[in-house]
């Protein structure tokens, strides 16, 4: 079912992720590394990235239930998934995002 | 208190080492335990288990603050949505989206799935942080409430973290200077499950449900509280339409003032025995008996004779409802319904068992502190011992007594006596905490039961140390003093035949009585008329010796003229011899009348 899913997901569907981060630390830095890694190599050309610093808009954690940072929102598709942490670990990440690729 | 904060470089917002200043919660009751409040700035633990009323006393600290302090809270919520919780508040008063929509307060729910969250790699809980910063810079909050923060362990997986965390949260408050409630759950074998909060909170709050012989009692303890003194009992605490209500219990001491005031009783007949005036003001009284000696009734009285003068009674009634008290009291000739609706007689009752012993205690004072009356009735302080243990009614008692005493209060307990025990022994030794003691039984005799009422003490006044009948009538009740004799004390039929007896022999003494004065004044009489008899019969002898002095006197003057004429016919000597002869005669018997 996942695999399924992932792949009608991953092969139509527009991505909406946001990044909250919180100033520039080192946790933040390589939440976006990361990211931007995974992304390109999985969700080419069908993903839009906003990263928001809560430093500079804090009021923008409430909206999105943001506690722990770094945190990662799949807007789009629906439902909204979270997946926190630096996001080191990818195949956890595509777990957390229903995105596992046929390899 | 000398511990170092992990993040060093931020000032502290410590104002001064001489004085912990207070935050008042605006809990009733609970800034007098804390003497003052919680510790201002500073984070206090809120720990207890489910259904304590930890968010209550959460929500309330931050609306009261709010309201009555001027001080805009933050509430956060891990729990409980904005909308439930203004719901489920909304009962006791609490308009949380008034206070929101003022500024006043903000509420935000904090929520976390763990079945929505992967976590990845590294992470911390500035989101929280920030999240609650600016809420606190939104509305300029000087109270924040956490509710329940160890929700979080729920979601998140990583123990190690969050504990670092929730320990640089407790110090992130402390730098913003907020007063600040954190709610936990109570664990096994310690305060809190994760066993951190309560070492880095400054103040730690125990709530405490328990349910004692299926009576529940709400108890609240301040654990600790850092560089201040505090109540440490456990004290009972009320939640009701008015939120929490804790009941400061500590015995109030023996310092409160004795006045020489009198209190009427409400029957006559024990004013009479009481010195002629009734109770002190301020006193405690207790109406001890068996069952059916007319207790209630004598507390009712007493009652209806405050209101009466217009003062306010508060009447605590453990066994029967205010309408069947009114209905019952009506057909001994007290009017209960008048002052019961113009507010002066209030009936409070309830089953004992409604609620724990303590829990009674707190209502009780709630109900003296928000009524002030002028006197009390517990009817019967015995009922209560159902809700409780003997010691802990007694102590309950005591407290009770010294509350209303130091408010000069006049307190009416009744207490029933069960049949086989020695009638002094009131099931709760309490009567030693009693001014007066007013003792009621029966008396069994003649195949009657009828109440005889005796005071066995009564400080501070000359009281009666008779056994009057007390005696319930339709117009009230009547003290009438007992026939006391060689059978011993009678009363009822009794009493009135013993009564009829000594009225019947007084009447046959009466009888006898006059019989003989009249005896005796005939007996007078006669020897009146007797004497009366004498004197006439005395009367005529003098009469008759008077004659007879009369007659002597006229003879001897009749003698004399004959003489004179014998003399003048000297030479007839025959003639003078003749008139001789006739006197020496009748000499003779005027010697005799005279000798009789």
């Amino acid at each position: 079912m996942t695999l399924e899913r992932g792949t009608a997901a991953a092969g139509k569907d527009l991505w909406e992720l946001r990044l909250y981060v919180a100033g520039q630390t080192p946790k933040s830095l390589a939440a976006m590394s990361n990211l931007q890694k995974l992304c390109e190599a999985h969700l080419a050309g069908r993903y839009t990235l906003e990263v928001v610093d809560l430093f500079r808009e804090p009021e923008r954690a409430r909206g999105d239930e943001i506690v722990a940072i770094p945190t990662l929102v799949r807007k789009l598709p629906a439902p909204i998934r979270r997946i926190i942490g630096t996001l080191a670990d990818t195949e956890r990440v595509l777990v957390g995002m229903d995105l596992r690729m046929i390899r | 208190m000398s511990r170092t904060r992990p993040e060093a470089g931020k000032t502290p917002s410590v104002p001064s080492l001489t004085a912990l200043s207070k935050s008042p919660t605006g809990i009733q009751g609970f800034d007098a335990v804390t003497q003052g409040g919680l510790p201002a700035g500073r984070p206090t633990l809120v720990c207890g288990g489910p259904g304590c009323g930890k968010t209550l006393f959460a929500l309330e600290f931050l609306v009261r603050g709010a309201l009555q302090h001027g001080e805009p809270g933050v509430f956060v919520s891990f729990e409980e949505r904005a909308r439930e919780l203004a719901q489920n508040v909304a009962s006791l008063g609490f308009d949380l989206e008034d206070l929101q929509s003022r500024r006043l307060l903000v509420v935000d729910h904090v929520r976390i799935e763990r079945s929505e969250i992967e976590e990845t790699g590294e992470y911390d809980l500035e989101g929280l942080f920030i999240r609650l910063g600016h809420a606190i810079d939104q509305i300029g909050a000087k109270r924040v409430a956490l509710d329940t923060i160890e929700s979080l362990f729920a979601a998140l997986s990583d123990t190690v973290l969050l504990r670092a965390e929730l320990r640089r949260l407790f110090w992130w408050l402390k730098d913003r200077g907020v007063t600040a409630v954190i709610t936990g759950e109570k664990g096994t074998g310690a305060l809190t499950r994760q066993g951190l909060e309560e070492y880095v909170s400054d103040c730690v709050v125990l709530l405490d449900h328990r349910v004692t012989g299926q009576v529940s009692t709400r108890r609240l303890r301040v654990v600790k509280y850092r560089g201040s003194s505090h109540g440490s009992n456990e004290y009972p605490f009320l939640i009701d339409d008015q939120g929490i209500t804790v009941m400061p219990l500590t015995s109030a001491g023996l310092a409160h003032e004795a006045s020489s005031e009198r209190v009427a009783t409400g029957v006559a007949g024990l004013d009479a025995m009481l010195g002629g005036k009734g109770f002190f003001r301020g006193s405690s009284v207790l109406l001890s008996g068996t069952a059916g000696t007319g207790k209630s009734s004598l507390a009712a009285s007493f009652a209806a004779s405050l209101c009466a003068k217009g003062e306010t009674c508060l009447y605590f009634a453990f066994e029967e409802s205010p309408g069947q008290m009114i209905r019952d009291m009506r057909s001994i000739g007290l009017d209960l319904e008048s002052p019961a609706r113009e507010g002066r007689l209030v009936i409070d009752s309830a089953r004992p068992t409604l609620r724990g012993l303590e829990m009674h205690l707190a209502g009780m004072h709630k109900r003296v502190e928000d009524l002030r009356p002028s006197a009390v009735v517990v009817d019967p302080l015995s009922s209560l011992e159902s809700a409780g243990d003997r010691d802990a009614v007694e102590s309950m008692v005591l407290r009770l007594v010294d509350h209303l005493k130091s408010r000069g209060i006049t307190s009416l307990f009744t207490a029933l006596t069960h049949g086989g025990d020695a009638l002094e022994a009131t099931q709760l030794a309490v009567s030693s905490l009693m001014d007066t003691w007013l003792l009621l039984r029966d008396v069994e005799a003649g195949g009657e039961r009828n109440r005889v009422l005796y005071v066995l003490k009564s400080r501070g006044m000359a009281h009666s140390h008779q056994v009057r009948e007390f005696l319930i009538t339709g117009e009230g009740l009547r003290l009438v003093p007992a026939y006391l004799g060689t059978e011993g004390v009678l009363t009822g039929s009794a009493r009135a035949a013993q009564e009829l007896r000594e009225h019947r022999d007084e009447e046959a003494h009466r009888i006898e009585h006059g019989r003989r004065v009249s005896e005796a004044q005939r007996r007078r009489l006669a020897l009146e008329a007797r004497l009366a008899e004498l004197r006439a019969e005395m009367a005529s002898q003098d009469e008759e010796l008077r004659r007879l002095e009369r007659e002597e006197e006229d003879r001897g003057k009749a003698s004399e003229t004959a003489k004179a004429v014998m003399a003048g016919r000297r030479g007839a000597n025959g003639k003078e011899e003749s008139v001789a002869g006739a006197t020496a005669r009748r000499g003779g018997r005027v010697q005799k009348g005279a000798m009789s």
